[in-house]
């Protein structure tokens, strides 16, 4: 399933893992993100162990979507050493996500 | 096993044929990257019989449910090839006689008798410098995704069809102001929409006017920040005497662009626009080929879900009547 991140755990969850996150910035009224989702919960499966992977509401948790300039969704940020090194907007393939984020494993 | 019929695309004209392929008992494939297709990025859909007043998405998924009930089997990706085997069958390839191999893009494959093609369009991009920058950062192809995001701001929608307008009055449930810009003189969309937009007084038309380039914060005026996002549109004539208008989003919705490019190795046959020609009964040029929705030259007459739905279900038609008469000659 993945984790749940939100503005109060964002920083312990995220910034201080010690693997790469992928946060999926989603909301329920955006049809994309319904699509995204199963293709998200693949990845979590694929890549246990390698990166953590888990879904940030958009509606709960405005302070990190400001602070990341998130103004579309889906979003996928993906994490590492406390910063976002990679940003992939609108649906995704499977094989396109896990390509372009296969250099920060 | 060999599929009597695969289906490429998942929206409306794909899950209708699956729908009635599956009642004339055929055994389908559906194999399509977006669940409910284009559909899924209308808001709000008060066109398709049987609901008042339900979102894309929910149309969607109800259609993939019922074609799922129904018996057909749906694989979310893309498909990169077909090869079709040669009439006596084809030992090097190992293809069925007259049938086609589907390969997707895992490489995963398929063998089926026939096959519809209703992959649809892609959004067209408006191709002007910065729209590729500015992705996630103010330019979106998603009113219903992103509108949101644009409480109290100011917003430019490019466009003029159905789309647009019903993207347009979304917005303006969010958005302060609402400039949509319009290469022509008349607004193209269904009269309903046109008068719902024209009596909001958050929205501006702008007839006549293209975007030439769309502009980060920084170029407009604004501190430049880390992270830069969109901060204005310039404009290839002066709208209240400039040509630069200062919006903090734009929104593209200038229909689509068929998706037939992993069609080429049929040598099936293509309109001038890309689009798929078929004829009455939904057939190509390739025997046993069939389209339907909007990557047929038949979707310029009308792209509705519900046009598409009724010709993929003459689609599926095709291909039982096609599949009948195989089993005659053989």
């Amino acid at each position: 399933m993945g984790d749940v991140f939100t503005d109060q755990n964002f920083e312990k969850e995220v910034l201080k893992s010690d693997l790469p996150v992928l946060v999926d910035f989603f909301a329920h009224w955006c049809g994309p993100c319904q699509m995204l989702s199963p293709v998200v919960e693949e990845i979590a499966e694929e890549m246990e162990g390698k990166i953590k992977v888990g879904k940030l509401d958009v509606d709960e948790s405005p302070q990190i979507v400001e602070e990341y300039n998130v103004m579309s969704v889906p979003t996928l940020i993906l994490f590492r050493g406390g910063g976002a090194v990679k940003t992939l907007t609108g649906f995704r393939s499977k094989e396109d996500i896990l390509k372009e984020i296969s250099n920060f494993k | 096993m060999t599929y009597d019929v695969l289906i490429i695309g998942s929206g409306p004209a794909g899950l209708m044929a699956a729908i009635y392929a599956s009642r004339y008992k055929l055994s389908n494939l559906v194999i399509g990257r977006v669940l409910g297709g284009t559909i899924t990025y209308a808001h709000k859909v008060e066109n398709f019989p049987g609901f008042k007043d339900i979102s894309g998405v929910e149309l969607g998924q109800k259609m993939a449910e019922q074609a799922k009930a129904l018996g057909a089997e749906i694989l979310q990706e893309g498909v990169s090839q077909i090869i079709l085997g040669a009439e006596d069958g084809n030992a090097e390839s190992h293809i069925s006689p007259r049938c086609f191999r589907i390969i997707t893009e895992t490489g995963k494959e398929f063998e089926s008798k026939s096959l519809i093609v209703a992959t649809g369009t892609e959004r067209r991009k408006l191709g002007v410098s910065g729209e590729e920058e500015y992705l996630g950062k103010g330019v979106s192809y998603c009113t219903t995704c992103d509108a949101p995001f644009f409480k109290d701001k100011t917003a430019v929608l490019v466009g003029g069809s159905n789309a647009a307008c019903s993207g347009a009055l979304h917005l303006a449930d969010f958005a302060k102001k609402i400039y949509l810009i319009y290469r022509k003189r008349e607004l193209r969309a269904e009269p309903v929409w046109v008068e719902e937009v024209k009596a909001n007084p958050k929205i501006e038309v702008i007839y006549e006017t293209n975007v030439t380039k769309i502009l980060g914060v920084g170029e407009v005026g604004g501190i430049r920040e880390e992270g830069e996002r969109v901060g204005g549109v310039e404009l290839d004539k002066p709208y209240s005497g400039s040509n630069i208008l200062l919006t903090d989003g734009v929104f593209i919705e200038i229909g689509g662009v068929p998706a037939g490019e992993f069609l080429k190795s049929l040598e099936i046959e293509f309109d001038e626009g890309g689009y798929i020609k078929v004829g009455e009964r939904m057939e190509t040029n390739i025997p046993g080929v069939f389209a339907a929705g909007d990557v047929t030259n038949k979707s310029l007459i009308l792209s509705q879900a519900i046009t598409a739905c009724a010709q993929g279900a003459i689609a599926a038609n095709s291909a039982f009547e096609y599949l009948k008469s195989l089993t005659r000659t053989n």
